[in-house]
């Protein structure tokens, strides 16, 4: 996406963002779950927070992982409406644990690293 | 535990050791939150403690670490290396790996050890199934199918690291087998009736009776705790799972015990617990040590679990050897019978991890 970075774009990109209040965030797969993704370790995504608020939660931005990135095997990073016991999560290299997991709530920009630890040993 | 966390941005929570620092864990043993500078330190602090209490190293041994290039090994081998300069232990540590012999997983996994081995400064000793069976898993896999083969997997890499060690003329082998593993395992024994495995797995240190005694550093580290400290310290590890098939059975006790621990992280320390306050009752008849008659290898029956299978590899028999007379699904065993009649149990944790 970056790459089309001309002056004109991004005067573009920035309008329809404050517009639509879409917010980007980078995520990161680790310990082998960027394998369920076709090996792409990162991804950076624009999200819109549900009916024009100002931020999101985790548990809205899982469901949108589960939905558009996870391509296949997804039992191996879900469980329920969470992820499945094994993964952890950090929230600006935070743990999730802290922050009220599926409740926290996420801003612009924020980097969120998955990582599982049910593979290898 | 969800509820009381919601309330506050990840922004506010202090360490509740240093009182300074942002909080960045919780930790799943003592529900601590704390800071990554702590963290490093009880992470690091802890496993000395284990090392010292439970006497794993002598002054000037050599010890070699089991290897695979994944989490465990690799954490293990950074803070050991770490612990023993720090507090004088005075050993002498080796990387020890086996390559399997499989395109595409042990390939990259070894090259990762091979980074270890520069990046930690320890000299790295590979030996292959090829060289000591004349067989590669590929080469096994493609003979005898998806299916069982991880007992050769499991058989042939605890005696290739044996092997290894000896090569190494080390008096000690140590594993990344951490908590989380050992309660996994304690679970599966009682699951399949395994009383004289059960309390033996529990132990620190195995094998004392042995050639080379092997010991588990990490038998009370979580494995939360081992991939944050590989995270935020950025160590290099691999993880990819092997291609040939896992262990279904071993698979469910293992969610079985993320389940719990999600739950009630202590879990995992008590089923530990259980498992070392099992006794076994004099009626259980612990298996009598030998050695090969073929190969020397230490070996309850006449030939070791290796010989056997490579006798059925090498005969175009792969069947032979595969299978068990107790555990989960009762299937007739197609084992030969062997000296006293029984044939033991083989089972092997998922492929790119150690066995016990
Ligand atoms: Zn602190
Ligand atoms: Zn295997
Ligand atoms: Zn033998």
């Amino acid at each position: 996406m970056t790459s089309f970075r001309l002056v004109g774009v991004i005067s573009i990109v920035t309008l329809i963002r404050s517009f639509k209040m879409l917010m980007f965030f980078c995520l990161f797969l680790r310990g082998g779950l960027e394998l369920l993704c076709d090996s792409v370790k990162i991804h950076n995504v624009d999200l819109e927070p549900e009916n024009g608020e100002k931020q999101l939660t985790m548990k809205h931005l899982l469901s949108w992982v589960r939905t558009n990135l996870i391509k296949e095997r997804p039992e191996m990073f879900m469980k329920g409406d969470s992820v499945r016991p094994g993964v952890l999560v950090l929230v600006n290299d935070c743990d999730w644990e802290l922050s009220g997991q599926l409740d926290t709530t996420l801003e612009d920009k924020d980097v969120v690293v998955f990582i599982s630890t049910l593979h290898g040993g | 535990m969800e509820g009381e966390a919601a309330a506050a941005k990840p922004k506010g929570r202090l360490c509740v050791i240093c009182n300074q620092k942002r909080a960045a864990l919780k930790r799943p043993k003592t529900l601590e939150q704390i800071c990554r500078e702590c963290f490093y330190a009880v992470f690091e602090e802890e496993i000395h403690r284990v090392i010292v209490d439970n006497q794993l190293f002598k002054p000037s041994e050599r010890v070699a670490i089991g290897a695979s290039g994944g989490k465990d090994s690799t954490v293990l081998a950074y803070v050991l290396s770490e612990l023993n300069r720090r507090h004088n232990y005075g050993l002498d540590l080796f990387l020890l790996s086996v390559d399997e012999g499989i395109t595409g997983y042990r390939d990259d996994s070894l090259e990762t050890v091979k980074r270890n081995e520069i990046q930690y400064g320890l000299p790295l000793k590979v030996v292959s199934y090829k060289e000591l069976y004349g067989w590669t898993m590929d080469e096994i896999v493609k003979l005898i199918g998806m299916k069982n083969n991880c007992t050769f997997c499991g058989v042939f890499r605890r005696q290739a690291l044996d092997r290894g060690a000896a090569l190494l003329k080390v008096d000690k082998l140590v594993t990344g087998h951490n908590a989380d593993d050992i309660a996994e395992t304690v679970l599966l024994n009682i699951l399949r009736g395994d009383i004289a495995r059960l309390s033996r797995c529990t132990s620190i240190t195995t094998g004392e009776d042995g050639p080379i005694p092997r010991c588990k550093p990490f038998k009370y580290t979580y494995e939360k705790e081992i991939v944050m400290y590989a995270y935020f310290k950025k160590l290099d590890y691999f993880s990819t799972e092997c291609i040939y098939s896992p262990n279904a059975y071993r698979g469910f006790a293992r969610e079985f015990i993320k389940d719990l621990e999600r739950i009630r992280p202590r879990a995992i320390l008590d089923i530990i617990k259980s498992g070392e306050d099992f006794r076994i009752s004099t009626s259980t008849k612990m298996p009598e040590q030998g050695n090969c008659e073929r190969c020397g290898y230490i070996s309850s029956q006449k030939w070791c679990k290796a010989c056997v299978l490579l006798e059925g590899l090498n005969r175009g028999l792969p069947k032979l050897g595969i299978g068990r007379t107790r555990g989960a699904n009762h299937e007739t065993s197609k084992s030969i019978k062997q000296r006293n009649g029984t044939t033991d149990s083989i089972q092997s944790k998922q492929c790119g991890s150690l066995d016990f």
